[in-house]
C-alpha cells in the first residue's frame, strides 16, 4: 500500500529534474528496484498513471530495472542469488552472509524532450 | 530534441531529509527516540506499557501512537498510564513517515522528555522503508506469528537495531523453532541485539530495560 507514497516521491524527483533541465516533456523513467525492497511494479505504474496527469511527466513510461538479492558467504566466499526464500550458503551451509545487492531503491535516469538549445540561447 | 538525464537519487530522499530534521530536533533537546514496529497483534502496545511501567520512576517518557483509523484506544491506554501521548491518524496509510512524526514532535514539550517511544502502524512491510528520525529501530516479533517471519519479510529485519521476541510465555503451546527463527535473523542482520520477553508477565524485561536506560543516559551526555 505504500506504493502511493513512493510514487508521489518519484513524481516530485522527476518534475524537479525536468525543471532543472528545461524539459518540455518527460518520456521515460528508469528505476532500480532491489528484490528486497518490497515494491510492486504494477502498483507503482497504476498510481503513476493517475498522479502524473497534468504534469510534465504525464504518460511517461516507467522502466523497472529489477535487481535480484545477491548474497556473499563470508566463510567460503561463494556468491549466490536468492530465488525465493532466504537460504544459507548453498556451498557450505553457513549463515554468515552479507547482502551485496537487492536493496536498491532509486531513480537512475529520465529521458526528456526539450526545445532546441539555439532558441533558448537567443532568448537569454 | 531528446536527451537522457542521469539522476541517481534515492526515491524516498525527501522523507530521509525530513527524518534528519526530526533527528536534529530530538538531539537538541537530548531526547532519545525509538521506533517500535511489528505486525498487528504482536503486542506493541502491551510491550510499550510494560516498558513504561518499568521506567516511569527513573525517566520522563513521551509516546507517539500511529494508527490507520481515528480510534484512540491505544493512546487512551498510554494517557491512562500518565504519559504525554500524541496520536497520529494516518488516514489509512500503512506506515508513519517523517513528516507525520515531525508534526507530532511539535506537539510535545521535548524539554520534559528523556525517552520518546514511537509506536508505528502494525505492518511488516511498509514501515521498513520510511525513516522517522529516531535513534533506534525496534522490531517486535511474537511467538504465535510463527518462526518463518525473517524468511518472509526480510526487509524489515535489515534496518533494525533491536529485536524483541515477544510472548515467550506461549512457547510451550506453539510450534516455534527458536533456532530456525534466529538463523534467519542472523543471515539478514548479523549480531543483532535480541531480547526474548513476555510483555504479559514481564519476563525477560530486565535486560531490555537496562539496554534502553544506558542508551537514554548516553544521549544526555
Amino acid at each position: 500500500m505504500h506504493e502511493l507514497a513512493v510514487t508521489e516521491s518519484l513524481l516530485a524527483i522527476v518534475v524537479q529534474s525536468a525543471k532543472e533541465n528545461r524539459a518540455q516533456k518527460v518520456t521515460d523513467i528508469t528505476l532500480s528496484i532491489g528484490a528486497l525492497s518490497s515494491i510492486i511494479d504494477d502498483s507503482v505504474q497504476f498510481y503513476w498513471n493517475h498522479i502524473s496527469k497534468g504534469t510534465v511527466a504525464e504518460k511517461a513510461t516507467l522502466h523497472f530495472n529489477r535487481i535480484p538479492a545477491t548474497m556473499l558467504c563470508l566463510d567460503c566466499s561463494t556468491e549466490f542469488t536468492l530465488e525465493d526464500d532466504l537460504i544459507p550458503c548453498p556451498n557450505c551451509d553457513s549463515i554468515n552472509l552479507n547482502i551485496i545487492a537487492g536493496e536498491e531503491f532509486q531513480v537512475d535516469s529520465i529521458e526528456i524532450e526539450k526545445e532546441e538549445e539555439n532558441n533558448n540561447e537567443t532568448k537569454s | 530534441m531528446k536527451q537522457r538525464v542521469e539522476i541517481v537519487k534515492r526515491i524516498l530522499d525527501s522523507n530521509e531529509q525530513l527524518a534528519e530534521q526530526n533527528r536534529k530536533k530530538l538531539d537538541n533537546h537530548q531526547v532519545f527516540a525509538i521506533n517500535v514496529m511489528a505486525s498487528p497483534g504482536a503486542g506493541k502496545t502491551t510491550f510499550i506499557l510494560q516498558t513504561i511501567a518499568k521506567l516511569s520512576q527513573s525517566l520522563r517518557l513521551g509516546v507517539i501512537e500511529g494508527d490507520t483509523a481515528p480510534v484512540t484506544i491505544d493512546a487512551d491506554k498510554i494517557t491512562a498510564a500518565g504519559m504525554p501521548a500524541v496520536q497520529i491518524n494516518t488516514g489509512g496509510d500503512c506506515h508513519l513517515d517523517a513528516n507525520m512524526v515531525g508534526l507530532a514532535i511539535d506537539q510535545l514539550d521535548l524539554d520534559e522528555i528523556d525517552l520518546l517511544l514511537i509506536e508505528n502502524v502494525g505492518n511488516l512491510i511498509c514501515p521498513a522503508g520510511f525513516a522517522l528520525g529516531n535513534h533506534a529501530n525496534i522490531l517486535i516479533s511474537s511467538v504465535p506469528e510463527g518462526d518463518d517471519k525473517p524468511y518472509k519479510y526480510p526487509n524489515i529485519y535489515r534496518n533494525i537495531d533491536v529485536l524483541i521476541i515477544n510472548k515467550i510465555d506461549l512457547l510451550p503451546y506453539v510450534d516455534f523453532r527458536m533456532d530456525y527463527f534466529r538463523e534467519g535473523v542472523e543471515m539478514l542482520n548479523p549480531g543483532l541485539k535480541t531480547f526474548a520477553v513476555s510483555s504479559k508477565t514481564g519476563e525477560g524485561f530486565e535486560n531490555w530495560i537496562a539496554w534502553l536506560q544506558e542508551k537514554v543516559v548516553g544521549a544526555q551526555e
